[in-house]
């Protein structure tokens, strides 16, 4: 089993059969985390770096749990406590870490292109987990093997996008990898928040939350980042939270059930209620058990690990 | 590599299709430059004279771009007037118009003299554009008699769209008086807002900030308007949507001082082009959509847009060889124009050659007014000799200038500069 393309940047254009490999794969790691012994040698051997330009959390732990499972060495940049406070360029920093004979780099910039960018300049494979507010592969993917894992079938499936789009990389990997596995994809938020002929990538746009969520399978709620509240993009999140919120109000009008997804971090009480997000319907908590299991197939397949 | 010399005291240009952008005729002849004067221009029979076989090339006016970012003062590592000279004489221009965003900015007598009196060393003929307000800060007018004194051209805020409607009136009433063209950035700044690209299809998909078509269309409509209101020239320049040509096409029914230009490369890409995130192709105003570009074509096509420019803009390596958010906006243009203009507007568009050599030659002069009639006896030499025919592959071996910042390395351009003759020089490309 490989993947045709040897990075892994976005899933604009990227092959449905290669993201249905991906979740295959990633079910096989879900099994090894089931064990009590949770690391397989795949990996044995290679070196991964993982370039942190912008903060994250859950995206890191994630991926470095996926790489030491597999049992690859690791080495972590975060640009923080890199020379890049002394003024050192982007090109030059990747460059060094390059010639320290790397097998792949996982990249996180908050510029959109910076992971294309960065396989001008290195040799090693790239994965991006997250070029501003372009494209998140990884997570997308991770929101996919959530819902196979759920309904065991994505072609037609109703998923609901809720919240920024505008500003989001996962709503557009999420947009381009469903489109590919051919479910069917609705936008839901303010006007503000909706990005541009975003309809031309096959997506409808709703401003009615009720309706997107009599209509859907299942939501994926995004965050709301409180510092676009200053500029107008939203007035307030009183006001956002009775056009958008969801609630278990809302969601008891409709006699259905329905999966509600979030990428975290949430802010509870604004985008979703405290109740939503801890009740039966959600799946947040397995999306973070699938995202560990589908970087470990994605590091797997694209650095041709061996099987034990 | 191009060679620049002294003009031998008579050279004649033989056997050449000499087209005439003022008489709008083509022919066969000979040109004779005398001692860096037009000496005849027909069927030339001349003894002891330099000949250069000009036989399937086209020999006319000097062409003149109302503008270029020369750099300097302030920028000279990445270009000055006499690298940018180089750079205009490879593309076969005789004569430019710096724009003032330099460093300080031009928007002095005393800075406009500078200027001027290095450019008088310089093998084309440069004419300062002063600032419109002091600083290029949009608030208060500068000397703007005093600079046309010292040899000003036209007044503008460049890069800076002059944004409060009441200044704007105020540097077109002021100009308008000195009979000077006033050129504004067409931009409103805040629709722009912190967009690096077309807003569109392409910026959504690249999850890049957008700078929407209307940014520049309700800025050029507020200029065109206020043209009309003063009586003042405005020049529109780097139109760049479909919006904009259409307000310029109506303005000229109504009102005769208009001139407006568009570059080559919002003829030749679009901004599906920046799919891959080619720094080099982040410009203000943006690469748009290929609707703008079929618009753009029209325009020219009818008259609308009556000059062809550059905004030859260099950059170093180091500002654009950066992530798109932060990378420099602009591109050199004066090397790739002739190509690229021929190649879209002449081979794929099917426009007649002598419209296209009137937006490189006739019509800017006119906007300026600098001399027209380059092919009258004892005028100072101005000539642009080239094939119209040749394809060739634009590289960074054709680059003068002192930057390389240029989207069209790697591509085919139809339509290539022989020779250049300007202030007695003779550039052979």
């Amino acid at each position: 089993m490989s993947l045709q393309q040897r990075h892994l940047l976005g899933l604009e254009g990227y092959p449905a059969e290669d993201i249905q490999t991906i979740i295959d794969t990633a079910f096989t790691f879900r099994e090894v985390l089931d064990r009590p012994i949770k690391k397989v040698p795949s990996l044995q051997g290679k070196t991964i770096v993982n370039l942190f330009f912008e903060n994250s959390t859950r995206t890191r732990i994630s991926f470095e749990l996926a790489q030491k499972r597999l049992s690859a060495d690791t080495v972590n940049f975060s640009a923080s406590t890199s020379s890049l406070t002394k003024g050192e360029s982007f090109k030059d920093t990747v460059q060094n870490i390059e010639a320290m004979k790397i097998d792949a780099c996982v990249i996180r910039h908050p510029t959109p292109g910076a992971a294309l960018r960065l396989t001008e300049y290195v040799d090693a494979v790239v994965i991006n987990a997250g070029d501003g507010t372009h494209e998140h592969p990884t997570q997308a993917i991770l929101d996919m093997t959530s819902l196979y894992e759920k309904f065991g079938y994505l072609k037609g499936l109703k998923v609901g996008i809720i919240g920024d789009i505008s500003h989001s990389r996962v709503a557009l990997s999420n947009i381009h990898g469903l489109i590919a596995m051919g479910a069917d994809v609705t936008l839901c938020g303010p006007a503000t928040l909706i990005p541009p002929h975003i309809e031309e990538l096959g997506v409808k746009v709703s401003y009615k939350i009720d309706e997107v969520i009599e209509w859907a399978d299942a939501l994926n709620v995004l965050r709301i980042q409180m510092e676009r509240m200053g500029v107008s993009l939203f007035p307030s999140i009183r006001e956002y939270r009775s056009l958008f919120g969801i609630t278990t109000e809302r969601l008891a009008n409709h006699k259905k059930d329905i999966v509600i997804m979030h990428p975290g971090p949430m802010n509870r009480g604004v985008e979703i209620e405290s109740a939503v997000a801890d009740g039966d319907q959600a799946i947040i908590l397995d999306q973070v058990l699938n995202g560990v299991a589908s970087r470990m197939a994605i590091l797997y397949l694209l650095l041709g690990g061996k099987t034990e | 590599m191009m060679k620049l010399k002294k003009c031998a005291k008579k050279i004649l240009f033989k056997n050449g299709t000499i087209i005439d952008p003022i008489l709008e005729k083509g022919y066969k002849g000979d040109v004779l430059v005398e001692n860096g004067k037009i000496a005849a221009v027909g069927n030339v029979d001349v003894k002891n004279a330099e000949v250069i076989d000009c036989s399937g090339l086209i020999v006319t006016h000097g062409f003149c771009d109302l503008h270029v970012h020369f750099r300097e003062p302030g920028r000279e590592d990445k270009e000055t007037l006499e690298t940018g000279s180089r750079a205009a004489l490879a593309g076969g221009f005789t004569r430019v118009c710096t724009m003032p965003n330099t460093n300080p900015p031009i928007d002095s007598p005393e800075s406009i003299r500078f200027i001027y009196e290095k450019a008088k060393e310089c093998p084309i003929h440069i004419h300062p554009i002063g600032a419109a307000t002091k600083g290029q800060l949009g608030q208060e007018l500068t000397e703007m008699a005093g600079m046309s004194t010292e040899g000003a051209i036209a007044f503008s805020d460049d890069g800076l769209p002059i944004m409060d409607g009441g200044v704007m009136r105020r540097v077109l009433e002021y100009g308008g008086m000195l009979d000077k063209p006033i050129i504004n950035h067409a931009e409103d700044v805040c629709l722009r807002n912190d967009g690096v690209m077309n807003e569109g299809r392409m910026s959504t998909r690249l999850g890049l900030p957008g700078n929407p078509v209307e940014a520049e269309g309700v800025m050029v409509h507020r200029d065109l308007e206020l043209a009309r209101l003063t009586g003042a020239k405005l020049h529109v320049p780097h139109v760049s949507t479909a919006t904009a040509v259409k307000h310029v096409t109506d303005m000229k029914k109504h009102y005769k001082h208009i001139s407006a230009e568009v570059t080559p490369h919002h003829l030749f890409f679009t901004d599906d082009d920046l799919f891959e995130y080619n720094t080099n192709l982040k410009v203000a105003p943006p690469i748009r959509r290929n609707e703008d570009r079929v618009a753009l074509i029209k325009g020219f096509k009818s008259g609308a847009i009556d000059c062809i420019a550059t905004d030859h803009a260099p950059h170093t390596i180091e500002e654009k060889e950066s992530t798109f958010d932060v990378a420099a906006f602009g591109m050199i243009g004066l090397e790739s124009c002739l190509g690229a203009v021929l190649k879209v507007l002449v081979h794929e568009e099917k426009i007649d050659l002598m419209t296209v050599i009137k937006a490189l030659t006739v019509n800017p002069r006119e906007v300026m007014g600098f001399i027209t009639n380059l092919f009258e006896n004892n005028t100072d030499a101005e000539l642009t000799i080239f094939d119209p025919e040749e394809t060739w592959e634009f590289t960074k071996g054709d680059i003068y200038s002192k930057s390389s910042n240029s989207p069209f390395i790697g591509k085919s351009l139809v339509g290539k500069v022989k020779y250049t003759v300007s202030k007695s020089y003779l550039a052979i490309i």
